[in-house]
């Protein structure tokens, strides 16, 4: 399971300019929010410039590990080891992260301008540059101090980034969810420790070789699963999510939604896959609960009256599609088929519900501004009159219900092949119920939009781009899901 | 030579005028409607073309990797390209036909983007080569003609869209289930493979029965087999275009196809009867064809009553799967056309009543012949043929249907052919009755609901064309069944490549 996640050594040296493209991906995004932070950009023209090194830097690394195979740094810095690996899977989740962030950037002049903001809003452009340098050095870190790093740092900046719009709700939820991302931490922290005190090591590769099952194992997994769980906001730990993205603003909320979550999760499924390689009962309970995510998560979706709600509370649901998953891909006596299967599903799952939520955030966020409305209700008639959003949040929202031919699709009709094949109708009853949920609540939305005897409102335009780059995001979703062959074959390359 | 190109512009055409009437402004009519049109013309031509190919024993082919085992492919074979030939064909007709029905409506942009998404649909499903391909478009279709279900925006019509989403999203998780116990179990299956499923008959026989159950049920749900026909009535609500194009050739024919190609193509003819799952295929589809004309008798709403009609009209050609014999099979595939050329024929004639005269009510319809002579001379036509009167195609079909019948020793389908026959004339008849021996109000009596002269003829011209195009092609496919590339001769050569390999 671990050499999935590129922990072995590699055959070639990384290139001088392979250096500098990384210290590009990684620095860089938190140099160009500082200096947006003293010069805040007006417009999206200069965003969109600023992000062309950016995404540079990803394609010269994707383009170098197509190249070499597996890529590693390590550094000794004051007898603590640092180390740092590129292989598929990280240079498309790294790719990912920076067209999101990207987007999300080049949507926030525009937002900003068109909805109060109030004077804080330029402190949004660091905390945006250091929660997508953090992702990136998650995606590529391989020892347990540096994840500690980013996942702190990204923990931080997205709590100032929620509270940023300084509405009283949000400053209350934003404080709830700094006290439980600081209660994850130190739970993710105190596994640590005790992983430093018994085995002594950090770096995942060299602490894959000498973990064996036991009672130490087991409890710095469940420590570390607990608080990322909390992080990640797992079902059922999720319930500081709804409020955060209430009243979060729209760029954040598709950032923090679309990766930071995802980020937790993809640590602990490395971590755990470490710890636990073949231990029955956790990967299933995370299963079960998953199920139970599916349900709920798509049940408080149906339910709720506010549209920001919807959508969040839908990544809860979604995120139960990847949580069903892990008994595939952990435990013992997986046939190598399901296992590859699985695996590649809850990637593709994992990166289809992020552009997806990201751009269905920034369709809602729309809709919201130009109707001034943030309930369902007052969408009614927006058919006529927003057409343009309303197509962004129908075609991210096929993504997520999974019909085809989004990457939903393509991602469950693998994880249910993968069930099939191991027989675990449970779970392939959670995802064809959760389908069911999902439409539900969208269908509910779009009902209240087709509505035509709805009295008229005076809509707000909007600014030029914000619906075209949401549109960008929700293709990239649905495109991945006929061309899914080939950001999987790249996390097919590799192997030792 | 494999002219991989064919399949894919067909597509295409369709799926790049979507893109374009979405990026058009919404008053830009003219453009709107001219790209539109031609693209319907260079459609037909394609289709044509590929006709051809088939007919000259060329099967075009485009593919591409998905994922790992399952291919994304499109393949012009010659049940393919009749279903595809009907749906274009059908496509500018309506496309006509909506054009002059939502002439000054709201929200114009939005009806033809997702209708000709809805055609694309359709034309993927005709050339799908495997049953992931098929879902994938099957399911894309659910989700385009919703918006045209709801397109009036009033409450009924919001109603009527979450019923057809019930049934049909439910459907569609069901066939999805199917369609991933059987990957699971055989891999990738194109639709050509000769060697059916047959290998896997004596290790799995309980799981190919749940598989193709689970298939079959979820097509039979677009098909509006009762008990799962609930939507289809409702979904009437829809402007007469949308009905029209629903009931002849993109949903309920749609389904129709799908339990065609999963019989014929999938499974194969003899391992289906092997399975016994036939039989049950006929008993089902006979209920539904007897329920289907009772229910249309009940109805005094026009509509709803050519709604059950075809509820009752689409069961043929699960019927004629059921009898399993060449004649049956040449009967089902003929009528996949004859269907939906008589029912788009009946429901232009419904829409310009309504339009022109705003009939809607049955009892509203007398004489009215004299008034709009060319619209009831086109609906006698669709109603005879219906009730299987020569020489209209209809005829045709039930004549196959008969001899399959007969030739396979299952006297009860003779029947339930004669008992749905009596009931389709009796619920078609009466109305061609008040058409032309009544008097109403052409002759002076009353007033006719809600009367427009929307054109120089008794009515608008684009309502007009179409309509008569369609009741005259109605009547050349039962006139001139016996030349080459008719509906029948066409249905024949797919019944001998099914049945004579």
């Amino acid at each position: 399971m671990i050499w999935r996640f590129g922990l072995f050594d590699s055959t070639f040296e990384p290139l001088l300019s392979t250096h500098w493209a990384l210290l590009v991906a990684l620095g860089l995004p938190l140099m160009l929010g500082m200096l947006a932070a003293l010069f805040p950009p007006k417009r999206a023209w200069p965003v969109v410039l600023a992000s062309v090194p950016v995404l540079a830097s990803g394609l010269m690394l994707l383009s170098a590990y197509d190249q070499a195979g597996l890529l590693r740094w390590h550094w000794d810095i004051a007898g603590v080891q640092l180390s740092l690996r590129l292989n598929g899977l990280s240079v498309l989740l790294l790719l990912m992260t920076q067209v999101i962030g990207v987007a999300a950037a080049i949507y926030t002049p525009g937002y900003l301008r068109l909805s109060e903001t109030g004077p804080l809003a330029r402190w949004l452009w660091p905390l945006m540059g250091v929660v997508l340098s953090a992702l990136s050095l998650i995606w590529l870190a391989t020892d347990l101090l540096t994840l500690y790093a980013g996942l702190e740092l990204m923990g931080l900046a997205a709590v100032g980034m929620l509270m940023l719009s300084g509405k009283v709700a949000a400053l209350v939820a934003g404080m709830r969810y700094l006290l439980l991302a600081l209660m994850g931490s130190l739970t993710y922290l105190l596994g640590v420790a005790l992983i430093l005190g018994h085995w002594g090591r950090l770096d995942l590769q060299g602490l894959a070789e000498v973990v064996e099952p036991g009672p130490v194992a087991w409890f710095a997994a469940a420590l570390i699963g607990a608080g990322l769980a909390l992080k990640a906001a797992l079902f059922p730990l999720h319930a500081w999510l709804t409020p955060v993205h209430e009243n979060a603003w729209t760029p954040v909320s598709a950032l923090h939604a679309a990766l930071v979550i995802k980020a937790s999760l993809f640590i602990l499924l490395q971590l755990w896959s470490i710890l636990l390689p073949d231990t029955f009962y956790a990967p299933r309970v995370i299963a079960w609960l998953g199920m139970l995510a599916i349900v709920w998560g798509g049940l408080l979706a149906w339910r709720t009256d506010s549209l920001k709600t919807l959508v969040a509370s839908s990544t809860v649901g979604q995120l139960g599609y990847l949580m069903v998953a892990f008994p595939l891909l952990l435990g013992p006596d997986i046939a190598p088929l399901p296992r590859a299967l699985a695996w590649e599903g809850f990637w593709l799952q994992l990166m289809g519900h992020a552009f997806a939520k990201a751009a269905m955030f920034m369709a809602a966020g729309n809709l919201i501004l130009a109707t001034g409305e943030s309930t369902l209700k007052g969408l009614a008639g927006t058919s006529r009159r927003l057409p343009l959003s309303l197509l962004v949040f129908g075609i991210a929202s096929i993504t997520l219900m999974g019909l085809p031919p989004s990457s939903g699709f393509t991602a469950k009709w693998m994880l249910l092949q993968a069930m099939v094949i191991s027989q675990q109708w449970w779970a392939v009853a959670a995802l064809l119920t959760g389908t069911l949920l999902t439409a539900a609540y969208i269908f509910r939305m779009f009902r209240y939009c087709f509505d035509e005897t709805a009295p008229r409102h005076r809509y707000q335009p909007l600014a030029p781009g914000m619906d075209l780059i949401a549109l960008t995001l929700a293709l990239i979703a649905f495109a991945l899901g006929l061309l899914a062959h080939f950001p999987l074959e790249l996390m097919h390359g590799g192997s030792p | 030579m494999n002219a991989a190109w064919l399949p894919l512009t067909a597509l295409a055409t369709s799926l790049l005028v979507v893109v374009i009437i979405f990026a058009l402004p919404e008053d830009a009519r003219r453009l709107r409607t001219t790209i539109n049109l031609a693209a319907a013309m260079v459609k037909i031509i394609l289709v044509t073309l590929m006709v051809r190919r088939v007919a000259a024993g060329h099967e075009d082919i485009f593919s591409f990797q998905v994922i790992g085992g399952v291919d994304f492919v499109l393949r012009s074979d010659a049940l393919g390209v009749m279903f595809a030939g009907l749906s274009s064909l059908l496509w500018l007709c309506t496309t006509i036909y909506a054009i002059g029905y939502l002439e000054g409506s709201a929200n114009r942009k939005r009806f033809f983007g997702f209708f000709s998404l809805c055609v694309a649909s359709t034309i993927g499903i005709a050339l799908a080569d495997n049953l992931f391909t098929f879902l994938i478009f099957y399911e894309m279709l659910t989700l385009s003609t919703y918006p045209l279900v709801v397109h009036n925006g009033t409450q009924q019509a919001l109603d009527a869209g979450r019923v057809y989403l019930r049934y049909t999203l439910s459907a569609g998780v069901v066939l999805l289930l199917g369609t991933v116990l059987l990957y699971s179990l055989t891999g990738d299956q194109s639709f050509s493979s000769e060697e059916g499923l047959g290998d896997y008959l004596n290790d799995h026989r309980g799981l190919l029965t749940l598989i193709f159950a689970l298939l079959v049920g979820g097509l039979a749900v677009k098909t509006a087999m009762v008990p799962l026909h609930g939507w289809l009535p409702r979904a009437m609500v829809a402007p007469a275009p949308v009905s029209a194009l629903l009931h002849a050739v993109a949903v309920v024919k749609a389904g129709a196809f799908g339990i065609l190609r999963v019989v014929y193509d999938l499974f194969g003819i003899e391992l289906s009867v092997e399975l016994g799952v036939i039989t049950a295929l006929a008993v089902a589809a006979s209920f539904t064809i007897i329920y289907g004309s009772l229910r249309a008798i009940a109805q005094e709403e026009l509509k709803p009553r050519l709604a059950f009609s075809t509820v009752s009209q689409v069961s043929y050609v699960i019927l004629g799967i059921g009898l399993f014999g060449p004649f049956g099979t040449v009967g089902a595939l003929a009528h996949l056309l004859h269907q939906g050329l008589m029912k788009v024929t009946l429901f232009f004639c419904a829409g310009n009543y309504a339009e022109e005269l705003g009939i809607h009510r049955i009892d509203e319809m007398d004489g009215a012949g004299k008034r709009m002579p060319l619209t009831s001379i086109a609906f006698t036509i669709g109603a005879f043929g219906m009730i299987g009167l020569p020489p209209v195609a209809g005829f045709i079909t039930k004549w196959y249907l008969g001899v399959g019948a007969i030739q396979a020793e299952m006297y009860w389908v003779v029947a339930v052919l004669v008992a749905s026959s009596t009931l389709n004339a009796m619920y078609f008849l009466p109305i061609v009755h008040r058409l032309w021996f009544r008097s109403g109000p052409a002759h002076g009596k009353g007033s006719w609901p809600k009367e427009q002269r929307l054109g120089r003829f008794e009515t608008h011209s684009w309502l007009l064309l179409p309509m008569v195009f369609t009741a005259l092609v109605s009547l050349g496919a039962g006139l001139f069944a016996g030349l080459p590339f008719s509906p029948l001769d066409w249905a024949a050569r797919v019944a001998n490549g099914e049945y004579l390999p």
